[in-house]
């Protein structure tokens, strides 16, 4: 591994009550990298992506971005240094048009700097982009209202809105929780394109094949602890994954 | 439907807003341009002329709705951004004060003082404000309640600024079709500038805040440095208010900080419909009259008042405005069926 990580977590902990939700986590990412994380459910993914991008503050632990310490800034200073989010509930804006949701980050102070001051047809990037998303552009799909868009196209706008940012790092959450499957199959060469374009990606998925058919490499949360790392097929194979994510919980691959 | 043959029935079509509104449709007839224009030039005329008509009292109630017209117009700026503010007399308190101490102490004009105290009063409102930008709902609600309350003691109490006596002879407007106009105007500019800046990017940022304030901050926006400039923005607005009303009494007291100002801006804007800004305007336009006019009455105005807000809210929860503009916007014609 040759230089600085873009993106190291060290010891994180975080506890609700007397629940230890994160314990102890610790991992590099390496620019360009696709990382997948999986675990049962409760194990503590959520709350891991909450912790790296501010929606939570650890209790104990450092995440370094960047060679920058960025424990405990708020969310959108950390998304202003370009760490973006998709949510496993999405939260969009539901009562304006799907484009204008993307008005939003595409005019904060990060993707202005970006742009270089460049101003106007902003609408026009944000078409732009939900036509990659799949909200064909001609279609009345891009100017309905987000409340009255089916959740495929939910979640993919919050793809859209995540990517609006120009993130170096794209955190998804269960992007494809609900997804028909021709969505998934549509939206999973996006998300390679982007990271072979040099956008690191974590990628959170219970759709294990659909994960690892994409990421370099996997790690497991269970109860909070990282139990094991590496790439998707030795992963799966090692014992305490069996024993507590394969054994214990039949998945819907 | 009782009356009409029964071979008829009621067709509504809702005109298409946005294709009449914002393409080439919008100038293609004189009808059209109407159709667009109208409902903007009208209040702007019925204001601009009412002064010539209402003399002496009613002149003095228009000035006094326009200045409730600007509290709920601050009122529901802040709301736009997720803000439930039940302390608009804050505002205005702050704007009288300013002023006032001002032009006691200082024998400074209202062409100085105004100023001075839109943009003082704002700061003031922001600055105390902003510990409390990350409550929501209720519980800004209740700060926003409290702080009025709070000062008013506190002059009470301290005796400052004039104590519950308050500061009398303060510099007068010096020409009374000026200050009226000024009202009237300001009133007009916020009315329609609030309206412009929040179909601006903006304004769509401070919606989106009160939508889903974690979902903005995820774009990387500092929703509370949004939240301070919009405090900023309606506390001057309110503050105005406040140091218009000043000059226009030629005193200030406590009663600046009073219940008043807070409640009638909200139900000002829970009547003619919120969100629209012009639903705020149009409800104090209505409700200060009403008040003025039920003076007559005595004891009875409040209970009567009381009853006129409760049935209209009770019959048009959505408030005049929308209603208005739902009409305005709607074919509605009888088609034979079959």
């Amino acid at each position: 591994m040759e230089g600085e990580p873009l993106l190291k977590v060290e010891k994180l902990r975080k506890h609700f009550g007397g629940v230890t939700a994160v314990h102890d986590v610790s991992f590099e990412l390496r620019q360009g990298e696709f990382l997948g994380i999986i675990g049962p459910n409760g194990s503590g993914k959520t709350t891991l992506v909450n912790l790296i991008t501010g929606f939570v503050k650890p209790d104990s632990g450092r995440v370094t971005y960047l060679g920058k310490n960025i424990t405990g800034k708020m969310p959108y200073t950390i998304a202003g240094q370009g760490i973006s989010r998709t949510f496993q509930m999405v939260r969009l804006f539901y009562n304006l048009p799907a484009y204008k949701n993307l008005i939003i980050p595409l005019s904060s102070p990060r993707v202005k700097k970006l742009r270089g001051g460049e101003y106007g047809e902003r609408d026009d990037v944000a078409v732009d982009l939900l036509d990659d998303m799949g909200f064909e552009r001609d279609s009345f799909v891009p100017y309905k209202m987000a409340g009255s868009l089916p959740h495929g196209y939910l979640k993919r706008l919050d793809l859209a809105r995540a990517m609006a940012l120009r993130p170096n790092l794209l955190i998804l959450d269960e992007l494809f929780s609900g997804m028909a499957m021709s969505e998934v199959a549509s939206t999973l060469p996006l998300i390679e394109k982007f990271n072979a374009e040099g956008l690191t990606v974590i990628m959170i998925e219970h759709r294990l094949r659909e994960l690892f058919r994409v990421v370099d490499r996997i790690f497991v949360l269970n109860f909070g602890e990282k139990i094991a790392e590496g790439v998707p097929k030795e992963v799966m194979e090692s014992d305490a994954v069996k024993n507590a994510y394969l054994g214990s919980e039949i998945e819907e691959t | 439907m009782t009356g009409i043959d029964a071979t008829y029935r009621k067709k509504r079509l809702d005109r298409g807003i946005k294709v009449r509104s914002d393409s080439v449709f919008a100038i293609s007839s004189y009808r059209e341009i109407l159709y667009l224009v109208l409902p903007r030039v009208v209040p702007v005329i019925t204001l601009l002329v009412l002064p010539l008509i209402l003399k002496g009292y009613w002149g003095k109630v228009l000035v006094f709705a326009c200045m409730y017209g600007l509290l709920a117009l601050s009122w529901d700026f802040l709301a736009s951004c997720g803000l439930f503010s039940l302390g608009q007399s804050l505002f205005f308190g702050f704007g009288a004060y300013v002023a006032g101490t001002l032009s006691y102490y200082l024998h400074l004009t209202p062409a100085i003082t105004l100023p001075i105290a839109t943009l003082g009063g704002g700061l003031l409102s922001a600055a105390l404000l902003s510990p409390v930008v990350r409550l929501r709902g209720v519980y800004f609600a209740m700060v926003t309640l409290m702080l009025p309350m709070l000062l008013m003691k506190m002059i009470e109490a301290t005796g400052l600024v004039g104590g519950s006596h308050g500061l009398s002879a303060l510099v007068p407007f010096h020409n009374e079709w000026i200050s009226t106009y000024m009202a009237v105007v300001t009133f007009l500019v916020c009315l329609f500038g609030f309206r412009r800046l929040i179909n601006e990017d903006y304004g769509l940022v401070l919606k989106a805040i009160r939508d889903d304030d974690r979902a903005v901050m995820s774009a990387a926006i500092n929703i509370y440095w949004r939240k301070i400039q919009a405090l900023f923005i309606a506390g001057a607005v309110g503050s105005f208010a406040g140091a218009f009303m000043t000059h226009h009494y030629q005193f200030v007291g406590m009663s600046a900080f009073a219940l008043d100002y807070s409640i009638l801006p909200v139900a000002a804007a829970a009547l003619g419909g919120p969100g629209t800004f012009a639903g705020a305007a149009l409800g104090s336009m209505i409700l200060v009259p009403l008040s003025e006019s039920l003076r007559a009455l005595g004891g009875l105005r409040i209970a009567l008042y009381c009853g006129v807000l409760i049935g209209s809210v009770i019959l048009l929860p959505e408030g005049i405005f929308h209603y208005m503009e739902r009409k305005y916007h709607q074919f509605e014609t009888f088609v034979k069926v079959g």
